[in-house]
């Protein structure tokens, strides 16, 4: 946030929560909804059915050009050569360093891209692409004309379907399509953040309330704030920038190799080459409480009395019914089922090492 | 939802008054704050409390919130839906009945007058008037 920015920004759906009942937190200089019904409520939902959330915080910049393609391919970490028309994929943006400026999806268009990043770092991305900006490419920052709605949970496919007049089952995991949502023009994605199955529907500003009273009106869709946005996120293991990835740390570290293609160049790539050579330092691991404490961000862990890492993200797990969290850990200590203690005010709580996710959604896998 | 014949602190507790034992917990407002209680953390029987520090905590899903002490006193029980090695742990007690099954300590009185320095319900209702 800007230090100049007194109010905070409002998404089109705003008055759409108000109406819902929804309690209005300050979220990287919005005004968003933390929770409607309540956490584990709206979880469940999520879980079982299908829940809404208003995402129009995010940032979404088109990048077009002649030479767009070779200009997101020096930025990113991730290969966009390796991804056809019509498909997205998730990557970081590094700085020399090869630490994590941001996190993001791109999408490739047949003659744009579309880079959707986190609303924190909007401010700064979109710098660092201006800065990096060459002959032959055009970025258009939407993000205050975009709005952004997530239908997420294993029925989110047949209520959306009752409103495009295409078939959904043609678009594959990290696939999308152009259509019409509901009678509004907007881009269709099987993308999400919760681990089910679901939709990113990416709409006009103004048209997106349409859209969000014709899904909400369905039986059996919930509106979903952040607070059930993080615990479903943290049982599915996928990290939150500003938690598990922020500039102090490499994706390498946050144990996201699989999005880092060092055989290909982009900035940040030598500073990572010449740090995986030397050995990674650290890794991102699951916790699972033995008993019921719940870890927080921040509470060292301890192997052998001697602090090996770090909560990065801590909670209650909804489904588990127990204290759940991504922890950084010196590389060590990654083996599933390895034993970790939690600090928790002072007291050592057993933890152990889990292989994620944590819980198993609907998400597909193609 | 601030019942007429308890008192109140500007941290949220309540305090019920029954010969010279006093029965503490969190108000309604609280509770909705804080949303999902999912932990809760209190001392055991026999601990002193001291008016104005903290003596526990409660865990909604999403954060950890002190709990100080309304007044000085000692322990005599605590409240087993709440503790973490019972069998019937349901910290949703506190979400369903703030001021009856959510309750989280009764504690032997040290100074009743410090009692009568509690905000009463009126007080309390302008006290969390516009949050």
């Amino acid at each position: 946030m800007t230090a100049t920015q007194v109010t905070p920004h409002r998404t089109a759906l705003y008055h759409e929560h108000l109406k819902a009942g929804a309690k209005m937190v300050d979220f990287a200089g919005w005004e968003m909804p933390i929770e409607y019904t309540g956490i584990r409520k709206e979880h469940e939902a999520v879980r079982n059915s299908a829940g809404l959330f208003d995402l129009s915080h995010m940032g979404e910049v088109y990048v077009r050009g002649v030479s767009a393609l070779d200009y997101l391919q020096s930025l990113f970490s991730n290969d966009l050569s390796k991804i056809e028309v019509g498909k997205a994929q998730y990557g970081c943006m590094c700085n020399q360093q090869g630490r994590v400026l941001d996190d993001m999806i791109i999408y490739r268009m047949a003659d744009q891209y579309l880079v959707v990043m986190n609303a924190s770092n909007r401010e700064k991305i979109l710098a660092w692409m201006n800065e990096h900006l060459r002959e032959g490419v055009e970025l258009d920052d939407q993000s205050m004309a975009t709005s952004l709605i997530a239908i997420q949970g294993p029925r989110s496919q047949v209520f959306l379907q009752s409103l495009v007049d295409f078939d959904l089952e043609t678009i594959p995991y990290y696939g999308f399509h152009h259509g019409k949502v509901g009678g509004v023009a907007g881009l269709v994605a099987r993308t999400g953040y919760t681990g089910e199955d679901g939709f990113e529907l990416y709409l006009p500003w103004d048209e997106a309330s349409s859209v969000w009273q014709q899904l909400l009106a369905m039986d059996g869709v919930e509106a979903i704030g952040l607070g059930a946005r993080d615990t479903l996120r943290l049982e599915s293991g996928y990290a939150l920038y500003g938690h598990e990835l922020s500039e102090d740390i490499t994706p390498l570290d946050a144990s996201l190799g699989w999005v880092t293609k060092l055989e290909k160049e982009f900035v940040g790539r030598d500073a990572l080459k010449s740090y995986k050579e030397k050995g990674i330092q650290r890794c991102l691991v699951g916790l699972e409480m033995d008993g019921r404490s719940i870890p927080r961000e921040g509470y060292p862990l301890h192997v052998d009395g001697r602090q090996v890492g770090t909560v990065t993200s801590g909670t209650f797990s909804p489904t588990l019914k127990r204290g759940i969290a991504l922890g950084s850990v010196e590389t060590a200590f990654r083996a599933v089922g390895t034993e970790i203690s939690v600090e928790v005010r002072g007291r050592y709580e057993k933890a152990r090492v889990t292989r994620l996710p944590f819980v198993k959604g609907s998400v597909r896998r193609v | 939802m601030i019942p007429d014949n308890l008192k109140y602190t500007e941290e949220h507790e309540w305090v019920r008054l029954d010969g010279d034992v006093a029965e503490i917990g969190i108000t309604h407002f609280a509770q909705d704050q804080l949303g999902d209680i999912v932990f809760v953390e209190l001392p055991g029987v026999g601990s002193k409390l001291e008016s104005g520090k903290r003596f526990g905590v409660v865990e909604s899903v999403k954060t950890v919130s002190e709990l100080y002490a309304p007044i000085d006193g000692e322990v005599v029980e605590s409240n087993a839906l709440l503790s973490q090695d019972s069998e019937s742990f349901d910290p949703e007690a506190v979400n369903r009945e703030p001021y009856g099954s959510g309750w989280m300590l009764k504690v032997r009185v040290a100074d009743p007058s410090q009692i009568e320095q509690l905000m009463d319900a009126k007080g309390y209702a302008a006290h969390t008037e516009g949050s």
